[in-house]
């Protein structure tokens, strides 16, 4: 494998790692959207919507600018990527709407039916959410059909192959998983006794899936293995990332919460980070005919363009860095309600 | 149906839809600042109270803000790939640096603003809420100059790629220092916070009408009022500025914004008028002589071009330009009346006994919200048919991808969708109103935040 340090690489990474921290930070939010029906007192329920009350805005600001990198630096990719996928786009952004209002409204009125179509939006749209981008992530590994326009040429239907779908149902496990963990963080007494136990079914079905998807990438995204054919020694972070997901469980186990938060936080991104060595330097990997591929070079901006975005993410991240881990500071420690909470 | 025609709908209804609610958020983030500064400054409770109501009604539009806008950022992408790909070596930088350094300044600090107040000093809180401030305008600065980059593209090239021919950025900063940025974020800016000083203001007034929480409606109604004279005599300023950068800039669109057929001087200005575009007149109208070219040139002897100089597929639609610009400017007139009525009858002590007074208040609320939406259309349909102007036309600039089943769910959906969140905005907007302000603050269950 040879990685040039170029800006084109160098950007891949960046908007890889925008979407990777959307992917940490929306995955708990998302996962606990995911795991709230399964919760069923009104206090529970408002105990997990609160647990995220003041972040999970910030959290979805990364996809924003992930998206604003990817347009900035890889415009062939926007273009192809939103406009091929548009139907599943456009219920990824449904479902973004209505979780937003959810969380802001279900609280606002006393009427249990109000809160009970507000929580079923809530956990619905989270649903939904993980699997769009499971499933949208599916497709890029496993390469889409595309002209020599860079125009998608397949269907609403070709996005739902099954190899595709079964990637959308891991991030589904996946994030409630990772979400149960921020939970248990967040709750105490038997509301974080049951998400104990969501979180021990949940890490079965994603050690499942995580078993699953690797042999189905073998059989069905093959242009994804081959790096690693290549070059067997990057086989260690495939393995570093077993590491971090039974580390997860022992943390757990001995009553770590916030470590075993944090094994789940690296082993997604391990799993972005493979994921990104696997596809390099293509982006949207073009399968009835490799030359229309969508590679970091034919999809880029201009040099100066990318220099120009770079500083301006040199001057930005360390602020962003900086308000992130303030406000996750300053709302530390378990939830407690207040007049001002959801 | 044509997926074309039904995607320049569907960006009309969202973004129309979303604009609803940031000038809302820009204008009382700065109302915010001044109440908490007030309270931190006096320590009257009266301004504490009237933070922490409008903190919560700001936390309602913000939400909705960002739901709608999220649709947006997208939207380039999904049906309009090829003005992407022409675009986006140069539009790109400024949406990404839209989200570096607005969206997560301003969401950041919000959750201090909305749920920080027992858990910082406050005077964090107040640094918080200058921050939210700060985001919100500044979210408002970079997606303008995208769009002034679009309606007056300066600062590039274009060069032949294999797959056909984009803008590449030459220079940054005249990319974002346009020809109309300034003109177009100065005026934008004062209307989001003529937006904000009439929403604070209609509610106020609204109280006042009903005899429910008087110190605190009137003492709303002095801060905002200050701001709304204020914003309204600069809105007249930058609004006339525009024009004259149009002008120089985007003469088509200045001659359909007056329905200016022929090049000839006096220029004259119409007040209002129906045009028929077929007999180039302007109908039922009240015109005066000669002041187009006065405001333009400072002359009225000096030639203003007209909408014949133009090929007849270079021309935007007129009539509807030509309305929403009058309707804009006439809105904009009235505010200001409207406003300084207020100051001088604050001024004489009468201000809270003039009941049609309060009543008309209670509605201007609306006033800049119109001119908000005509004003933009102004610009864009005026803008047309050129979507990048002179270098891309709309036209040519859509997905070529999409079907029009797709397109057509799409809009259904947000019909649907944007329908409901509008119902559901006004639903608890006017409870939050008809709540009130807190007298005491209540730590309970169930309690209606
Ligand atoms: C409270 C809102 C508000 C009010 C009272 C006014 N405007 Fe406005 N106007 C806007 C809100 C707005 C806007 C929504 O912010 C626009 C849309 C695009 C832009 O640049 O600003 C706009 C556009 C706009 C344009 C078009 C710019 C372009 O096409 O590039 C002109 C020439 C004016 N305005 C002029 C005026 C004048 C002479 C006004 C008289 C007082 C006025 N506006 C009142
Ligand atoms: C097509 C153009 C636009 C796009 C792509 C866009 C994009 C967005 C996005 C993604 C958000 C949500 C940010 C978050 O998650 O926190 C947002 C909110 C916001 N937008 Fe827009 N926007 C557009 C037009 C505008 C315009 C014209 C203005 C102002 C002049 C504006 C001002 C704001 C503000 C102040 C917010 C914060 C939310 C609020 O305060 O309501 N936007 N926008
Ligand atoms: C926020 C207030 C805005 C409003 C109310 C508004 C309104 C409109 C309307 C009515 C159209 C349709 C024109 C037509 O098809 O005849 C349009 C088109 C468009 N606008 Fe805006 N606009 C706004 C801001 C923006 C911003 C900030 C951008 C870019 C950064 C933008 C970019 C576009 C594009 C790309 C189109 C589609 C192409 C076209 O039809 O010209 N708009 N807008």
């Amino acid at each position: 494998m040879n990685l040039v340090f170029d800006l084109n690489t160098i950007w891949f990474f960046l908007v890889g790692l925008l979407l990777t921290g959307y992917a940490i930070l929306d995955g708990f939010d998302l996962g606990i959207g995911a795991l709230h029906l399964f919760t069923k007192t009104d206090h529970d329920r408002r105990v997990m919507l609160n647990s995220i009350g003041p972040i999970w805005d910030g959290n979805e600001v990364w996809l924003v600018t992930g998206g604003g990198a990817l347009f900035a630096a890889f415009p062939e990719v926007y273009a192809t990527a939103f406009s091929g996928f548009y139907m599943a786009f456009m219920l990824l952004l449904f479902s973004l709407i209505f979780r937003a209002v959810a969380i802001d409204f279900r609280s606002k009125q006393i009427y249990p039916l109000w809160r009970k179509i507000w929580d079923i939006s809530f956990c619905v749209s989270s649903i939904l959410a993980s699997l769009l981008i499971g499933t949208a992530l599916g497709n890029i590994a496993r390469g889409v059909t595309l002209n020599d326009k860079h125009e998608y040429t397949g269907t609403f239907w070709n996005i739902l192959h099954p190899y595709a779908l079964l990637v959308g149902l891991f991030v589904v496990a996946l994030f409630m998983m990772h979400g149960a963990l921020f939970g248990i963080i967040k709750t105490e007494g038997m509301l974080q006794k049951q998400l104990q136990k969501l979180f021990s079914k949940t890490f079965i079905l994603f050690v499942i899936g995580y078993m699953v998807i690797t042999i189905a990438t073998f059989l069905f995204a093959k242009n994804l293995t081959e790096h690693f054919k290549a070059s067997p020694f990057l086989i260690v972070f495939p393995l570093l990332n077993v590491l971090t997901i039974a580390n997860i469980y022992w943390q757990n186990k001995r009553g770590k919460e916030l470590a075993a938060f944090f094994s789940s936080c690296a082993t997604i991104l391990l799993l972005m980070f493979i994921f990104g060595l696997g596809i390099y330097p293509d982006m949207l990997y073009s399968y009835n005919n490799p030359e229309n591929t969508l590679n970091i070079y034919n999809a880029a901006s201009s040099q100066k363009t990318l220099r120009i975005m770079l500083t301006i993410a040199m001057i930005g991240m360390p602020f962003v860095i900086m308000y992130t881990s303030t406000i996750f500071w300053i709302f530390r420690g378990k939830v407690k309600l207040d007049s001002h909470s959801y | 149906m044509d997926p074309f025609f039904l995607s320049r709908l569907q960006f009309a209804l969202t973004i129309a839809f979303h604009y609803l609610f940031p000038p809302i958020s820009i204008g009382l983030g700065l109302l915010l600042v001044i109440m908490e500064g007030i309270y931190l400054k006096t320590k009257n409770k009266l301004y504490h109270q009237m933070t922490r109501f409008w903190v919560k009604i700001f936390g309602l539009v913000f939400a909705l803000g960002v739901a709608t806008g999220i649709v947006m950022e997208f939207q380039f992408g999904t049906n309009w790939s090829t003005y992407s790909r022409f675009v986006g070596d140069v539009f790109g930088s400024a949406l990404a640096a839209e989200g570096i350094f607005a969206f997560f300044l301003e969401s950041g600090f919000l959750a201090i603003l909305l749920f920080g107040w027992n858990k910082v000093k406050p005077r964090t809180h107040f640094l918080s809420t200058i921050m939210v401030c700060f985001g919100a305008h500044f979210s408002a600065v970079w997606i303008i100059v995208a769009n002034s980059w679009q309606q007056t593209p300066a600062g590039h090239h274009i060069v032949n790629t294999a797959l056909g021919t984009r803008a590449e950025i030459v220079d940054f900063w005249q990319m974002v220092l346009s020809p109309s940025t300034l003109d177009r974020l100065t005026h934008t800016l004062m209307g989001a916070w003529q937006t904000g000083a009439f929403f604070v203001i209609s509610v106020s007034a609204w109280y006042l009408l009903k005899r429910k929480h008087v110190e605190f409606a009137k003492a709303g109604i002095k801060i905002a009022l200050v701001l709304a004279v204020t914003a309204s005599m600069l809105q007249l300023v930058t609004g006339h500025s525009s024009a004259v950068t149009v002008s120089e800039t985007q003469p088509a669109k200045l001659a359909a914004m007056e329905a200016h057929y022929d090049e000839f001087a006096p220029a004259d200005l119409y007040l209002f008028g129906w045009v028929n575009n077929k007999q180039q007149k302007v109908q039922l109208s009240i015109r005066m002589p000669g002041m187009l070219s006065f405001l333009v040139h400072g002359k009225t002897s000096e030639p203003v071009k007209g909408l014949n100089a133009f090929p007849e597929d270079e021309r935007p639609p007129v009539n509807i330009v030509f309305q929403a610009y009058h309707i804009m400017v006439s809105t904009g007139l009235f505010l200001i009346l409207i406003s300084w009525t207020g100051l001088f009858l604050w001024w004489r002590g009468r201000l809270f006994n003039i009941r049609w007074l309060l009543w008309v208040y209670v509605f201007t609320v609306l006033g800049p919200q119109v001119a908000n939406q005509v004003g933009w259309m102004t610009a864009e349909i005026g803008r047309q048919p050129w979507i990048v102007y002179g270098l891309l036309k709309t036209d040519d600039a859509f997905s070529p991808v999409l079907n029009g089943g797709e397109v057509l769910t799409s809009i259904f959906m947000f019909g649907f969708i944007y329908f409901l969140l509008f119902a559901l905005f006004i639903f608890l907007l006017n409870q939050k109103i008809q709540h009130g302000p807190e007298v005491e603050e209540q730590i309970e269950e169930g309690h209606i935040a």
